[in-house]
């Protein structure tokens, strides 16, 4: 059964994306990511506009994102207070992102963008994560696990405006989580993200939360900043596809709701490891495609030019 | 601009003026029978002059038929309306690949088919191939910036391969079939990416290497009920699209955490 979406003005099998959207879905429930960067790729691999796709994705991830965040609420895994100081950053971040996605596109360079943004950020990500979770199961197996100090000292906790947050039992300068929020929501509007994939990591690694509040927090504050690209990305490039947006969130809710009941029974360094490969897979394949030879090395769009 | 027009205008009043009397005196001169410049030598209609894209639609087909007075060839050409296309070309910078240069293209019709009863170049001159803009060849599609021959050609050619790759631009000639000597019949297939728009369907009557006639009918393409209603609410009232564009993934987000925690 085909079905044309209006704004990406192309057909498609209903059943192929409702497949997509659930597939993903049941992955960003898993591993507490909003599936953004799997999802995105596919939606252009299957030949919907990058701009299009890139929009539309951040309104699915606004549903696939509440219906996650409500399984970890009643797990209590959320710290809110963390989560409305991550928002307020993302939200200042993604304004100025989607900003940057419209002038590039402008100028035809918003493809390269997208993904060198992908192969880069994906690739170090990919990297930190496997070689930490390798080491992580390593030192539970050998039974060799020496507990360390809780965390180091640097001068990332010298800075000012201290703020105690309860829920992840940290006492911090608010600046960090504000500026985590602001550069992950400039790569979330450019890369049709939302961004848990580096928001997980810089949670464990920079912030120092506990493992357990994360996915959760997470989750909380990408609710915000999605809506937000939706919202501006429908206003600045009328891209946002809701009849496909729809489709596929109907996936990615059900999805979600298995992932997160998997992902009760997974250790949390085997999660991490296991996300970890597929963030390098995705990374590799953009990559692959930024190197070698398009098949025709002349591009059309229909896009007006710079100063039109 | 404006003013430009004012400016313009008597000429092209003029314009056309000698153009009516260049055509009076040729036929007076040529002795040509008055009623062969008439509509009555070519007579064409089309099985729908409306297409509607709805939420199935998948592509359409449009048959496309017609009769001559007399014996001759028969071209016809539908166009949709021209739009300004941007053709980029990548190079190779650092082993990545990046759009390097580009041209612009004022005026590339968004779909492009041409078919004929016998090869075009056949049939007519070039000049007057170029003038009518009769096959992908020849379409005059005006590029922005003045480059070198050799290059112009490159972009021109990679805009029409593109076309073509999205089924935009007929490949090749398409067949027209003519049933006995007077009547015929073509099919258009419209790709279900086709833009939407007033398609000019012209059809040409060709007797011994010239123009000996033409008829023009109109075809639409439209969005019709709900695709319709989507995107001009999209484009109309952007910032209320997108506000409801995120109520509703809350609620559905909301609503299958409601349901699965039930099960």
């Amino acid at each position: 059964m085909t079905i044309y979406l209006p704004i990406a003005e192309m057909s498609v099998d209903v059943f192929l994306i409702l497949l997509m959207g659930g597939g993903v879905g049941f992955l960003s429930g898993l591993f507490g990511v909003g599936g953004g960067f799997l999802m995105t790729p596919l939606l252009i691999f299957i030949g919907i506009t990058p701009a299009v796709a890139v929009a539309t994705e951040a309104n699915q991830i606004v549903a696939a994102s509440v219906s996650g965040v409500l399984a970890h609420m009643r797990r209590r895994n959320v710290d809110f207070k963390m989560g409305a100081v991550l928002t307020v950053g993302g939200f200042a971040g993604s304004s100025f992102g989607v900003g940057i996605f419209t002038f590039l596109r402008d100028i035809g360079q918003v493809d390269l963008l997208v993904q060198l943004s992908y192969v880069l950020f994906l690739g170090i990500v990919g990297f930190l994560m496997l070689f930490e979770s390798a080491r992580a199961i390593f030192r539970s197996r050998t039974g060799t696990a020496t507990r360390g100090k809780l965390h180091q000292h640097t001068w990332l906790h010298g800075l000012p405006f201290k703020m105690r947050f309860r829920r992840s039992r940290l006492y911090i300068s608010a600046l960090l989580p504000l500026g985590i929020g602001f550069f992950v929501g400039i790569l979330a509007a450019i890369m049709g993200v939302g961004g848990g994939f580096l928001m997980v990591p810089a949670m464990i690694y920079i912030l120092g939360m506990p493992t357990a509040v994360v996915v959760g927090t997470s989750l909380f504050q990408i609710i915000f900043v999605t809506a937000n690209v939706t919202f501006l990305q429908a206003i600045n490039n009328q891209t946002v596809d809701v009849v496909l947006a729809l489709l596929l969130l109907t996936g990615a809710v059900i999805g979600a709701q298995l992932g997160t009941k998997v992902s009760g029974r997974l250790r949390g360094e085997e999660l991490r490891g296991l996300l970890a490969l597929m963030v390098l897979g995705v990374c590799a394949k953009i990559g692959f495609d930024l190197v070698s030879t398009p098949e025709d090395i002349y591009s059309i769009s229909e896009t007006p030019g710079f100063g039109l | 601009m404006s003013e430009l027009r004012r400016i313009l205008d008597p000429l092209r009043i003029f314009g056309s003026l000698r153009a009516a009397i260049t055509v009076a005196a040729a036929l007076v001169l040529l002795q040509i029978p008055a009623d062969a410049a008439r509509d009555d030598a070519l007579a064409i209609d089309l099985s729908q002059d409306l297409i509607g894209i709805s939420t199935g639609f998948k592509g359409a087909d449009v048959l496309l038929f017609g009769a001559t007075e007399g014996n001759g060839d028969v071209i016809v050409v539908v166009r949709a309306p021209n739009s300004q296309v941007i053709v980029r070309r990548k190079e190779r910078v650092a082993g990545i690949w990046v759009n390097a240069s580009e041209l612009v293209f004022d005026d590339a019709p968004g779909f492009y088919h041409v078919a004929a009863s016998a090869p075009l170049e056949d049939l007519l001159p070039l000049p007057v191939l170029d003038a009518n803009q009769i096959g992908t060849d020849h379409i005059a599609f005006n590029p922005h910036f003045l480059l070198s021959l050799d290059q112009e050609e490159a972009f021109r050619s990679a805009l029409i391969r593109n076309k073509q790759r999205s089924s935009l631009y007929s490949t090749g000639l398409q067949e027209v079939g003519f049933r006995g000597s007077r009547l015929f019949r073509t099919r258009v297939a419209l790709p279900v990416n086709v833009p939407t728009g007033d398609y000019n369907v012209t059809v040409y009557l060709v007797q011994d290497g010239a123009i000996a006639d033409r008829s023009e009918s109109l075809l639409q393409v439209r969005k019709v009920g709900f695709e319709a209603k989507v995107t001009e609410f999209a484009f109309e009232q952007a910032p209320l699209y997108g506000l409801i564009a995120v109520i509703i993934a809350l609620i559905a987000g909301w609503f299958a955490g409601f349901v699965f925690r039930k099960v």
